[in-house]
């Protein structure tokens, strides 16, 4: 058996089962009819990366389109406005629904929240095989919608203009209300696994902080996720049968349409977010090999956070034809979300002080992660100030704003999820080297990508502009040049995964010296998970106790 | 700091636009001192621990008095900021009782303005400097947002409702107002020139509607309002297909109808499309164009008809 020479690797001293979950039972009907919380994270992984791919070559789209005012390449212009407004919709809509809702919760936590807890699958697996075939099929309509048409509304679905655009708008609706369902269920399996299936001995307080987050994250998507769907289906029968609810022309109201949208929708940034904390929490005391500093208050902030999302949705509308009044009770509420925010950044620079620090993949990810999130929470600031916001909203400095946080803080601790269980998930390791690299490509090509923006932003460059006026030339080129960095970045990163699964070295058990249960079980793990229970035996992130012990 | 301001902040319009810049700037400090401290302290960590094989690390689980330090400091530091932004928010929040009232009436490309003697313009305001000017603003079609950055003002526009901003312009010159809420293929090009001016030259704009006119040649002219009237937007100049007919080569020709019916595109059916556009659609067209009727000077549908006829 092979190690690899990862500081801190808890090597295992037991043979690697011949059996594991990848190899069980074969066929691509196996696959299709898992009900292996395991195999279904794998697929999840998989349909996400793809959304995340179609995604991707939308914003790159976008952004070779605003390379220069004229829209030109290679001396012809090649996008119309019509086909930008396209681009920029798809990119959102594929973003949020199809990625980034999904991504954490269903592919990483559904792979590693059960063994953290040390049960063999989650509550209800076969709602967990439902949940993902929802997804599947709000893909199939939202793909569908794209094909025929297109949508040209924004993610936002904003009315009227929603109600009286041409396009597949209905299609891509429905794809939005099926995907909801997906989540609600993959929301309402994991708050059933955290209260019922945890290992003997594992009180509330004994559990990781990546599922405190996901549990977390798991009350949102249940509580919030029901009024997107009634949300879209008046929008239907708005579109289907005339009916007034949010069109004046026939009688309703378009800014109710945005309080019953960002109802839902501000509550979502946090089912984005709070995950990417959670993966956080779980890599930086790994790689500082010292306990968690402040791990109640980490997970009461996670916690407060989901609460807190829902009592800030009018901070979208602070110009949108909201009352005063109503506009300075949402800025002070949207004031608290700095205070655990705040706290979660202060813990886990402090579990770093007199850490032992080393710089595998996964922590370099989490060092990105505290530096843009950092950047992506204090302009947070600027939108929270009510007189500030006023001039900044809807233009660039929110683009870049909510980038930072989605992209630069959500996306980058996936990676960091990512890299960090891969050794489990495929039994494999990848290269370290390759792996750096591509991170730090990752980090330039962001920051050049977004951190122009709020310059743009401030100077008054409005978003969902397809021309602009030439004095923002350079600074739009210059965030189109980083987006290429990022691409190439994204790329080097993927084939690097993917090329360990042929190559990679084998990888022991807990390649990374973890504490918490999952890297207990052999890797790739067995069917179910465990060769025997495991039982708690010390608190997570215990560097005193480093031995990994079996009953 | 003004190097710093007027790099990431538009020129400075409004009489508020200096007191918002403050805070806007006041903010930027505290985040960059913020943000140092945290970026700093991660680098120096990830330095001073940098990883000895072997190394124990001490068990540090919490410290009570700690964690409330940093709670409470940006917790009060958050409330002060709260407070400022209301202070900054409130001053423009109601305008005051002796500022000129401008109706805004935004439709799907183009803003026109009514002032209270009855003038109207179409994608250009003239204002004079240092009087209190207040914007009472609605939609004929979908949400717009009515956004001049040099004056810090935002506001969305919206059917079936009225929405105001006011502000006090103080800087001369001309300044852009953009639509900052996405309004579909023609939202990046809907502008509207803000001419600041003295009060002399205000009201003499407002008598004659200036003398611009008298400086150009017809087709100049109509060429002029062909781009500020909003036109451009739906008729292109090289025949290429848009909302409307291309105007290249359409003088004299034979247009076919809706309905089957034909006409002759000549003064009175190019003069009848500007005020009742809805009256004749050519065939393959919405009639989506809104009317102009009293929105055009004499001399502006003159020039117009001149500058289409040049066409060739």
């Amino acid at each position: 058996m092979e190690h690899t020479l990862t500081p801190g690797a808890v090597l295992g001293d037991r043979p690697r089962p011949e059996k594991n979950y990848l190899n069980e039972t074969t066929g691509i009907w196996s696959w299709m009819t898992t009900i292996d919380h395991k195999r279904i994270g794998i697929m999840y992984l998989c349909g996400v990366s793809t959304a995340f791919l179609i995604g991707g070559v939308f914003a790159l789209l976008v952004r070779l389109a605003l390379l220069n005012p004229q829209h030109t390449l290679f001396g012809r212009v090649w996008v119309t406005a019509e086909t930008y407004n396209r681009f920029f919709t798809l990119h959102g809509v594929v973003m949020v629904f199809l990625f980034i809702i999904p991504s954490i919760p269903a592919s990483l936590a559904n792979f590693v929240l059960p063994m953290m807890l040390g049960a063999k699958d989650v509550a209800f697996p076969r709602l967990n095989l439902a949940s993902f075939y929802l997804w599947v099929g709000g893909a199939i309509f939202g793909i569908t919608a794209m094909v025929l048409g297109g949508v040209d509304t924004g993610w936002t679905f904003y009315t009227p203009y929603s109600t009286t655009t041409d396009g597949s708008v209905g299609l891509m609706v429905m794809a939005a209300f099926i995907l909801g369902f997906s989540s609600i269920f993959t929301g309402l399996n994991f708050i059933a696994t955290v209260h019922k299936l945890r290992a003997p001995g594992m009180g509330w307080f004994d559990m990781p902080l990546f599922v405190w987050g996901i549990y977390a994250t798991a009350l949102i998507q249940i509580l919030a996720t029901p009024v997107l769907a009634i949300t879209l289906v008046l929008l239907l029968l708005e579109r289907t049968y005339k009916i007034g609810i949010f069109d004046p022309a026939y009688g309703g109201d378009p800014v109710l349409f945005q309080h019953f949208f960002w109802f839902y929708s501000h509550p979502a940034v946090y089912i984005m977010i709070v995950p990417g904390m959670a993966i956080i929490s779980e890599l930086i005391p790994t790689f500082s090999r010292k306990t968690i500093f402040g791990y109640r208050a980490i997970a009461y902030s996670s916690v407060s956070l989901a609460l807190l999302s829902f009592i800030v949705w009018g901070h979208h509308m602070f110009v949108a034809g909201e009352s005063d009044l109503a506009n300075v009770v949402f800025s002070a509420l949207t004031f608290l979300v700095a205070i655990p925010s705040g706290v979660k950044v202060f813990n886990w620079l402090s579990t770093m002080y007199k850490g032992n620090i080393s710089f595998e993949t996964p922590m370099l990810y989490a060092l990105s992660f505290l530096f843009l999130f950092a950047i992506g929470g204090l302009t947070g600031i600027f939108f929270s100030t009510l007189a500030v916001d006023i001039h900044l909203t809807d233009t660039y400095f929110v683009v870049a704003h909510f980038h930072y946080v989605m992209m630069g803080s959500t996306v980058i601790a996936f990676f960091g999820g990512i890299h960090y269980w891969w050794p489990k998930m495929t039994g494999r390791m990848y290269s370290e080297k390759w792996g750096a690299i591509a991170c730090a490509l990752i980090f330039v090509g962001f920051n050049m990508t977004f951190g122009s923006q709020f310059i743009m932003g401030g100077q008054g460059m409005p978003r969902r502009y397809f021309n602009y006026l030439d004095k923002f030339q350079p600074i739009h080129a210059f965030s189109t040049y980083g987006s290429w960095v990022l691409a190439v970045g994204l790329f080097m990163m993927a084939i690097n995964l993917l090329v360990s699964l042929k190559t990679g070295k084998r990888a022991p058990d807990n390649p990374w010296g973890g504490t918490t249960m999952e890297w207990e079980s052999s890797s790739p793990p067995v069917f179910h998970n465990f060769e025997h229970q495991p039982v708690l035996e010390h608190e997570p992130y215990d560097y005193r106790h480093r031995t990994v012990t079996h009953v | 700091m003004e190097w710093l301001r007027s790099a990431l902040l538009p020129p400075q319009g409004s009489a508020f636009a200096g007191e918002i810049d403050f805070v806007y700037m006041f903010i930027l400090w505290l985040s960059i001192v913020l943000f140092v401290g945290i970026v700093g302290a991660e680098l120096y960590f990830v330095w001073r621990y940098r990883y000895v094989p072997g190394r124990p690390t001490p068990h540090q689980t919490h410290n009570t008095k700690l964690e409330i330090i940093w709670s409470v400091l940006p917790l009060l530091l958050c409330v002060g900021l709260f407070f400022w932004g209301i202070d900054g928010y409130m001053k423009f929040a109601v305008a005051p009782g002796d500022a000129m009232e401008v109706q805004v009436t935004a439709k799907k490309w183009l803003w026109q303005f009514e002032y209270p003697d009855g003038t109207r313009t179409v994608n250009e305001v003239h204002l004079p400097a240092d009087k209190p000017v207040h914007f009472v603003m609605t939609s004929e079609d979908v949400l717009h947002d009515f956004y001049v950055p040099d004056m810090r003002v935002k506001r969305d526009v919206i059917p079936n409702r009225y929405s105001e901003i006011w502000f006090t312009p103080t800087a001369l010159g001309e300044h852009v107002s953009t639509c900052a809420e996405y309004c579909g293929k023609g939202h990046s090009d809907m502008h509207a020139k803000v001419f600041v001016e003295t009060k002399e030259k205000y009201e003499e704009w407002m008598a004659t509607g200036g003398d611009e006119w008298m400086k150009h040649t017809p087709e100049e002219w109509g060429k002029i309002q062909y781009e500020q009237k909003g036109c451009a937007t739906c008729h292109s100049l090289d025949g290429a297909k848009s909302k409307g007919p291309s105007w290249k080569g359409i003088w004299g020709k034979m247009e076919k109808l809706q309905g089957g019916k034909t006409v002759l595109v000549d003064e009175a059916y190019v003069r009848e499309s500007m005020l009742q556009p809805q009256a004749k659609v050519v065939e393959g067209f919405e009639p989506v164009m809104p009317t102009f009727q009293g929105l055009l000077r004499e001399n502006e549908i003159r020039g117009l008809v001149a500058f289409i006829k040049s066409l060739k």
